[in-house]
């Protein structure tokens, strides 16, 4: 039986579009449309999905950041909408904790980076300021800084290090889970190898898991257990990682991976062609009806206008949004 | 093989700060053949953008200066022209494209005057003659019905017909030569896939060189026929987009194409280059990477590597490449 940590179970976000003096609703932006998923202790879970899909909006509900417009989430089964502030606060937080995009803008530039690793431990614990300093060691330690990087300040450090103590501080309080939203893509090639390395070490050592959020699939294939693909604030293909690369079935997911794969001027000789896919995506504030890519698809048919498809399992961990497949 | 129509030999760029001079590119040379995408790659402060913006004579001003080499397009060298010389190249003959479209575009001009602000300089074109211009431009860009949009603000516009609306200032005045710096890195995964296969056209049809200046190895594989990578102000390696990616002979070449996850196979553990980029500042001597590679020798250590041809094409700076 897997050890399901956390689960979220058809999470919806909607913004309210207000409009006149009176700011009366007049509709709904749906960001986050229906999304359930899992994660396993110690595994990652990425969501990968352009601009707009969603993806960012079901980390924040995660994180408490956001509340969810409809929809429960689980944390080791029980629902986290009916704890108290202080059971929250005791008992949810310091599990889950995020490591954001840019490192350039996650940290407060006037403080020293021990102050900012100790941040969560002062805020969430009773700690001595003796605990504090050695625990801060500790990790300064574990994220391959050196050890008198905590009396300097974030500027004196590259994008590399500085996301180093972004993670040291995420891990601060031991959390069971962390949300890395881009945690890669504001770094420098030769260095994003050396964080997803430390990410992937890290969650060895600790059991960790991981909530990836990620627009880039081959950093996402190299980071996840499993994978779902989000297109316009819903997920459309949700599977093991083996599995989707090796037998993607949405279209979306196929021109997804098409347009991130390798190819070399003669693989184009050879006929190797890349999908190119029509258009942009809609406006949440609009979503086309039936299944919500058909006007992008090269593969929709007539029904697909008309009647939205349901996320159905193809196989005992792969399920797709899509009625050809 | 088609004509060579722009020549870098030696290019040397510094900015003068407080701090000291900061040779941003230090003796670049590298040619364009008429009608070919030439990739400029490397990670940031390599002096990719750099060596574009002074082949354009852009560079921020005071502090940025070329100091040496020569930068020859049709057999005219663009250091030695003055400056109202200069401004009759650039839009015209050599044209730019930047990263964010959002801040190359004018917020408060609709597109159609800023396409034809382009073509009334260079073409000295009268106002029905213009808007023909102006159409034609977004056409070759692909852009869906050019005349509605005319009268678009940027604004209004998505990342992606941004990037196209930029792409047809550039192209509007028929350039022969186009520099593309990071035009794709703003843009979503498919958006960005429509957008090389937009310029692939668009080369075919108006036989445009390009320069396309990136960090990312996806594109450069899809998009450019030849490829130079930098690393510290210098290009350590230039071949053909096929020979870099099969048989790179730079250990730094071959180390970042290792270090890029793959999406057609699971990687176990990721290859990754210890340490970072030196400071432009304060330089190791010898070789740059030297701190960095797996195989420095002594030699790496005291003497800078000359640049030895490989193959047909294909030139290496290393003290490890015979």
């Amino acid at each position: 039986m897997a050890d399901i940590l956390l689960e979220g179970r058809d999470l919806k976000k909607y913004y309210p579009i207000r409009k006149g003096i009176l700011q009366r609703t007049v509709g709904w932006v749906k960001a986050v449309d229906g999304v359930s998923f899992t994660i396993e202790r110690g595994k990652t879970l990425s969501l990968v999905g352009e601009s707009g899909a969603g993806k960012t909006t079901v980390a924040k509900q995660v994180l408490l950041l956001e509340k969810p417009t409809s929809g429960t989430i689980l944390c080791e089964g029980n629902d986290i909408q009916q704890f108290s502030q202080s059971q929250l606060k005791m008992n949810y937080r310091p599990k889950v904790q995020a490591v954001q995009q840019n490192p350039w803008s996650s940290m407060n530039p006037r403080m020293r980076v021990r102050d900012i690793i100790a941040e969560p431990l002062v805020v969430n614990t009773k700690q001595s300021k003796q605990q504090v300093r050695s625990r801060v060691q500790e990790l300064i330690e574990q994220v391959g800084l050196m050890a008198d990087s905590a009396e300097r300040y974030p500027h004196e450090f590259s994008g590399g290090q500085r996301q180093r103590i972004a993670v040291a501080r995420a891990l601060a309080l031991n959390p069971s889970l962390v949300v890395l939203d881009e945690p890669v893509s504001a770094l420098d090639v030769s260095i994003r190898a050396q964080i997803m390395n430390l990410l992937k070490d890290l969650q060895a050592q600790y059991n960790l898991s991981y909530m990836v959020i990620a627009h880039n699939l081959a950093t996402v294939r190299y980071m996840s257990h499993s994978v779902a693909i989000m297109y316009l604030g819903q997920i459309v293909e949700y599977g093991e990682e083996e599995e989707l690369f090796k037998h993607p079935l949405h279209p979306y997911t196929r021109a997804l991976m098409s347009a991130s794969l390798l190819t070399l001027p003669e693989d184009e000789d050879k006929g190797i062609k890349k999908i190119i896919l029509s258009g942009e995506m809609p406006s949440p504030l609009d979503p086309p009806p039936g299944c919500r890519f058909h006007t992008r698809c090269p593969e929709a048919r007539a029904e697909c206008s008309q009647t939205a498809p349901p996320l159905r399992s193809v196989g005992s961990s792969h399920k797709v949004a899509c009625i050809r497949a | 093989m088609s004509k060579v129509i722009l020549k870098v030999e030696d290019l040397r760029t510094s900015f003068f700060t407080r701090k000291g001079e900061v040779k941003a590119v230090d003796g670049v040379s590298f040619y364009v053949r008429e009608g070919e995408t030439f990739g400029i790659v490397g990670e940031s402060g390599c002096g990719k953008t750099v060596t574009g913006l002074s082949i354009l004579r852009l560079l921020p001003e005071p502090g940025g200066q070329i100091v040496g080499g020569k930068i020859i397009m049709d057999g005219t060298n663009l250091l030695e022209l003055d400056k109202k010389e200069m401004r009759a190249y650039r839009g015209k003959v050599i044209s730019m494209i930047l990263q964010d479209p959002m801040s190359s575009l004018n917020p408060v001009y609709p597109i159609g005057d800023q396409i034809a602000e382009a073509v009334r300089l260079h073409q000295g074109l009268r106002d029905e003659m213009v808007q023909q211009e102006v159409i034609s431009a977004l056409r070759l860009l692909q852009i869906p019905t050019p005349e509605v949009i005319l009268g678009d603000y940027p604004f209004q516009l998505s990342g992606g017909m941004r990037q196209r609306v930029v792409g047809a200032i550039a192209m509007s005045c028929h350039p022969r030569l186009l520099i593309a710096d990071e035009p794709t890195t703003a843009l979503d995964a498919t958006i960005q896939a429509q957008y090389i296969a937009l310029f692939k056209d668009v080369q075919k049809k108006t036989n445009v060189s390009i320069i396309f200046i990136t960090h990312d190895f996806g594109v450069v594989a899809n998009m450019c026929h030849r490829v130079a990578v930098m690393y510290a102000g210098k290009i350590v390696e230039t071949a053909s987009t096929s020979t870099i990616f099969k048989s790179p002979r730079h250990p730094y070449t071959s180390a970042l194409i290792k270090s890029v996850p793959r999406l057609d196979r699971k990687d176990k553990r990721l290859y990754s280059i210890k340490g970072q980029p030196p400071s432009l500042l304060d330089l190791p001597p010898g070789c740059r990477f030297f701190p960095r590679c797996p195989m420095a020798k002594n030699v790496c250590r005291e003497q800078e590597p000359p640049e030895v041809e490989v193959g047909d094409g294909h030139s290496v700076s290393c003290w490890g490449v015979k």
